[in-house]
């Protein structure tokens, strides 16, 4: 072992919830509305206000704890978080205590250090919550007062709690990684981390081999992450940080409770948070304004069946339909959903699949990749990628060619038919290539010695010279005419 | 003429007949609260100029000949516990003294759609704390029938404007005896429907799970009006019960089969049951029997519980409920200097300061009750114990009701109080609470009827429970009682 | 039970409420006073009761996922202590 201790994490993932509406309340949960424009008095809190639960929030958090195995309780309930703060107009938060709508589950990933593996990551627990708003503090000028923007007030969250099965920073953000794919796989949440609709806490601590001792230091919670990359830099450093701290202080998991630590990605460290001077101490309470949810088995069954398919089953599918290999189609899957579709599309448009899976892989997620855009805005159709490749499975086109109709295709859309007609390809009949052939073979003997010595490849060097005299010419059209022309002629 | 500001049944049919205008009717209500309401104290604000422009609407639309809701013309007070858009909603509170609500409570919108005239907000002990309406931040409401006492509370505004012949009817809330107790006191009915019978939407939480929104008029005939305006299952409030609401006034002349009236001895024999109270309620199981009913002992065996259960679960309730009142987004701000934040930091400074100043006494305890019953290491010991007796308490009821239709017995232990009597005592003033507190945890409807005057002429109540959704029985005894007596007619002034 | 002064300032803090030290000499005795009462609780086998949150019975009220009103910036802000344009105004909640 490289290091002289094993990184113990667990991490706690805040999901938005794709619903039109707030989890309770019906103010739009829109991204980037004007400040205080989505909010009512119920997401404020305003006196005499009550909650009603949306029902899609509660099918999205059934369908996701689905998918990650969990089992759904028959029935789960509503508390109340109790703290001070002005982004939490109520008081509280509305979120889930002991009885939460998912229990258990876990999710499996690629195992980072061995690609040929994988690792099963348990999960805690699920519950919803509402997320609380905005508030905007003037660093600058520091004493000015903080500014409260309530539009995020209530919007739904699904707060998924991993155990501490984690054993590196690879680990985790391969956790993530998987994690984001499922939840927009199943439709469950958009993930956007700048958007603040995916956000994560890690809880980071060391185990600590000494003289056949195992010593755990103190656990530390690490906020403020916003991309999965700071979240691998940010355990990684932390996990760093605490060893010295350790070799410095010896103290361990006996002498300190848990403490807050922020992320400064600039910084490219962990800073210790401001403890405050009251232990936390939510007073949580049932809500009474809100009634249980009981789940049926029934409803919990046919929410199974009906739940979208998700990456896991995707892989093993496109395998064994479509007769890719395993790693073609890890990295068809691991692009979302959009991509998935489109190589399905393809394949079958096509009737090539693993000329498809290679299209997709070369061609197409390069193009994504340096246009910077998503599967739904690429240029080139499905159906037209498929009618491409199709010409070229059946011999009307070669791979060269075809990637010219491609390269026009992106820049100038319309059909495979009008790429073709305006690049000039056309097809060359029969007897034109054959009067071709046969001028190179006349003109170039040793050719013809050489293949009749048995040196096939020998044709080759004449491919170059006729498609410089008709670029239209189909090399393996061209090839054999030729090999047949040397027969016979034999 | 002189208009009948006591009784919204004989409104109703003048308005209808024509011998009487909405405005006519509102106007009186208005003079009379302009002549009563200096002493009684009963109103936090009176809306001049909306009740005579809504009556004005409505008598054009009678003149129209448009369809009318069903309180149409009727001046009415509510409680100021409940949120209206176009009065301020202060719960009696500093806190809220100029609070605008953006939206109206449901039994509020319920009441304009019935084309009822809301003439203005009533007085209450704050936040609905408290069985004397003296803790109001806006001055005590006295009882009309005697200025030197109490009109109990917290819904002694919404009694005492009712009494003193301001309005025929008004709504109040009760969260532990708060529409039952007030009533008793001013000599007036008032009925706490099952809860989830009436919509919370926009009334002003106190303790979530016991509030309930009810009608306060003289006699059980205006309650069942009023009741049938404001009932009824409401999207807006998940705790509100999805049944069909019945005509509430329909059978009330009648008591339909064989009436089984259930008595706890114990609470006969309570210490500290005032003898004349004690003889009402022996005076009313007496008539009871003469009508016919069959008189049957019962037991509530948990009933000495009732009290301490309550005084964990609402204070832990409230204090949660009250969270929201910080002066961050409404409410009393009080700013604090920096310099004086201390280690505090300057918002948690102002957050102490702005409840500090803005609640009173009484709001402040029982958010420190609360506080000390959720609080890490006691959760489970006080709330969640609590939690486990009032389950006791319910099927202590739901026993009792095997075997009888309802229950009758006392409101309160005594007669109207002195003000300040209890005031220094929240232990005494909390034994008030004593016999209507059960209805509350059990989530049961109860009822509070006049049932004698003490020899200084000072109003007793009757209470009578039913089963949950068992208005309608309570009610027809009710009126059955009002039929055989008339206490309900006696009047203060 | 005896409750310290200190217990009850810690309370106090936790229910964001300044108490003066006459109202903290007030409240304390009687705290102690109310927690003494409902000890009775206390006398009670509770063991496997089921607590009783709501006195309703009803599960599952649930409203579909459609947009409803919501206020206008305006009526938000209105009872707001102090507001700018767009946000409420409270005293920095850092520093």
């Amino acid at each position: 072992m490289d290091q002289p201790y094993e990184i113990v994490i667990g991490l706690e993932v805040h999901v938005q919830l794709r619903t039109t509406t707030k989890l309770f309340c019906r103010c739009a949960t829109q991204f980037g509305a004007p400040p205080n424009t989505n909010v009512c008095p119920v997401c404020l809190g305003m006196p005499g206000a009550l909650p009603v639960i949306n029902e899609h929030a509660v099918q999205l958090a059934l369908q996701t704890g689905l998918a990650l195995g969990s089992t759904i309780p028959p029935m789960t309930k509503w508390d109340r978080k109790q703290y001070f703060y002005p982004d939490l107009p109520k008081g509280y938060q509305i979120s889930q205590f002991d009885l939460p709508i998912c229990d258990g589950g876990h999710l499996t990933i690629a195992d980072p250090a061995d690609e040929s593996q994988t690792r099963t990551i348990r999960l805690i627990r699920a519950h919803l919550e509402e997320d609380a708003g905005k508030s905007m503090h003037d660093e600058a000028n520091g004493r000015a007062d903080s500014r409260i923007d309530l539009n995020r007030c209530g919007t739904p969250l699904l707060e998924i709690v991993s155990q501490p099965d984690m054993r590196s920073a690879a680990e985790a953000k391969a956790f993530l990684t998987e994690l984001k794919l499922l939840l927009t796989y199943l439709d469950v949440s958009d993930c956007e981390m700048q958007e603040g609709s995916l956000r994560v806490d890690a809880n980071v601590n060391l185990k600590i081999e000494k003289a056949g001792d195992t010593i755990a230091t103190p656990i530390v919670e690490i906020k403020n992450m916003n991309s999965f990359r700071a979240v691998e830099r940010a355990i990684a450093h932390e996990a760093q940080r605490q060893y010295h701290e350790w070799e410095e202080t010896g103290l361990t998991i006996k002498d300190r409770t848990k403490r807050t630590f922020g992320w400064d990605d600039a910084a490219e460290r962990t800073v210790p948070q401001r403890e405050k001077e009251e232990a936390a101490d939510y007073r949580y309470l049932p809500d009474p304004d809100l009634l249980p949810i009981c789940l049926s088995v029934e409803t919990v069954e046919a929410t199974r069946v009906a739940l979208a398919e998700f990456p896991a089953v995707a892989r093993q599918r496109l395998q064994s339909d479509y007769e890719i290999k395993a790693y073609d189609a890890d990295v068809i899957v691991n692009q979302g959903r959009g991509v998935v579709e489109y190589f399905e599309a393809v394949a079958k448009g096509s009737g090539d699949a693993r000329r498809a899976s290679s299209w997709i892989q070369q061609d197409v997620l390069r193009t994504m990749k340096e246009q910077g855009k998503g599967i739904a805005d690429f240029a080139v159709s499905a159906d037209t990628l498929a009618e491409l490749l199709g010409q070229v499975s059946a011999g009307k086109l070669d791979n060269a060619r075809a990637r010219d109709v491609f390269q026009h295709l992106l820049e100038k859309r319309g059909s495979v038919a009008e790429a073709i007609k305006a690049l000039g390809i056309e097809s060359v009949d029969a007897g034109e290539i054959e009067s071709l052939c046969q001028e190179l073979l006349d003109a170039n003997p040793q050719v013809v010695e050489d293949v009749r010595g048995g040196k096939m490849q020998a044709i080759g060097s004449l491919i170059g010279q006729a498609k410089k005299k008709n670029p239209n010419v189909n090399p393996k059209q061209f090839r054999e005419i030729c090999l047949q022309l040397i027969q016979s002629a034999g | 003429m002189t208009i009948p500001l006591d009784s919204a049944a004989k409104l109703l049919g003048l308005l209808a007949s024509g011998e009487l205008t909405a405005r006519q009717a509102t106007q009186a209500s208005l003079d009379r609260i302009a002549a009563t309401d200096p002493e009684v104290g009963a109103f936090t604000f009176v809306n001049t100029e909306a009740a005579l422009a809504a009556a004005d609407s409505i008598d054009q639309r009678r003149r129209d000949g448009q369809p009318l809701g069903a309180l149409a013309g009727v001046p009415i007070a509510v409680k100021d516990v409940l949120c209206t858009t176009d009065m301020p909603t202060t719960c009696s509170s500093r806190m809220l003294e100029k609070h605008m609500s953006p939206y109206d409570a449901t039994v509020v919108a319920r009441l304009r759609a019935a084309d009822a005239v809301i003439v203005g907000k009533t007085n209450m002990d704050e936040f609905a704390m408290g069985a004397s309406t003296e803790t109001s931040a806006f001055g005590k409401t006295t009882n009309p029938w005697n200025p030197s006492l109490t009109p109990g509370g917290s819904s002694g505004g919404a009694a005492a404007c009712v009494a003193a012949g301001d309005v025929p009817l008004s709504l109040g809330s009760d969260t532990g005896g708060s529409i039952r107790q007030p009533a008793a006191f001013c000599g007036i009915t008032g009925l706490k429907p099952t809860y989830g019978r009436v919509s919370r939407y926009g009334l002003i939480a106190f303790a979530s799970s016991l509030d309930q929104v009810g009608p306060m008029a003289f006699d059980a005939v205006d309650c069942a009006t009023l009741l049938n305006a404001i009932a009824g299952v409401d999207a807006s409030d998940s705790t509100s019960l999805p049944v069909e609401t019945p005509d509430f006034t329909a059978g009330l002349d009648r008591i339909e089969g064989e009436l089984r009236i259930g008595i706890v001895k114990h609470h006969l024999e309570a210490e500290g049951l005032d003898p004349e109270v004690r003889q009402a309620v022996d005076d009313a199981i007496e008539v009871f029997r003469d009508a016919g009913a069959k008189i049957v002992e019962v037991e509530l065996p948990h009933s000495d519980y009732w009290v301490p259960t309550y005084y964990v679960i609402a204070p832990s309730e409230a204090s949660s409920n009250l969270s929201r009142y910080d002066g961050a987004h409404y409410g009393h701000r009080s700013p604090v200097a920096a310099s004086e934040a201390g280690d505090r930091g300057p918002l948690v400074a102002t957050y102490c300061r702005s409840r500090g100043e803005a609640f009173g006494a009484e709001v402040k305890r029982r958010i420190m009750i609360g506080m000390y019953a959720l609080s890490a290491g006691y959760g489970d010991k006080y709330y969640v114990k609590a939690l486990q007796v009032r389950r006791l308490i319910r099927q202590d009821f739901d026993s009792a009701f095997q075997n009888v239709d309802l229950l009758l017995g006392p409101v309160t232990p005594t007669p109207p109080f002195a003000m300040g009597e209890k005031i220094d005592d929240p232990l005494q003033m909390y034994l008030c609470d004593l016999f209507t507190v059960g209805a509350n945890l059990a989530g049961i409807p109860a009822l509070s009827m006049p049932g004698g005057l003490t020899s200084n002429n000072l109003p007793i109540g009757i209470q009578l429970q039913a089963p949950p959704l068992q208005e309608a029985k309570l009610l027809q005894a009710a009126a059955a009682f009002q039929r055989a007596t008339d206490w309900h007619t006696k009047r203060p002034l | 039970m005896a409750i310290s002064l200190d217990q009850v300032r810690k309370l106090a803090l936790m229910a964001r409420l300044e108490l003066s030290d006459d109202e903290l000499g007030t409240i304390t005795p009687q705290l102690e006073d109310i927690v003494a009462f409902v000890d009775k609780l206390m006398e009670l086998d509770t063991d496997g009761i089921e607590p009783m949150v709501h006195a309703v019975e009803t599960v599952n009220r649930w409203v579909p996922d459609q947009l409803g009103d919501s206020l206008s910036r305006e009526q938000a802000l209105a009872n707001a202590p102090n507001h700018d344009e767009e946000c409420f105004l409270v005293p920095p909640v850092m520093g």
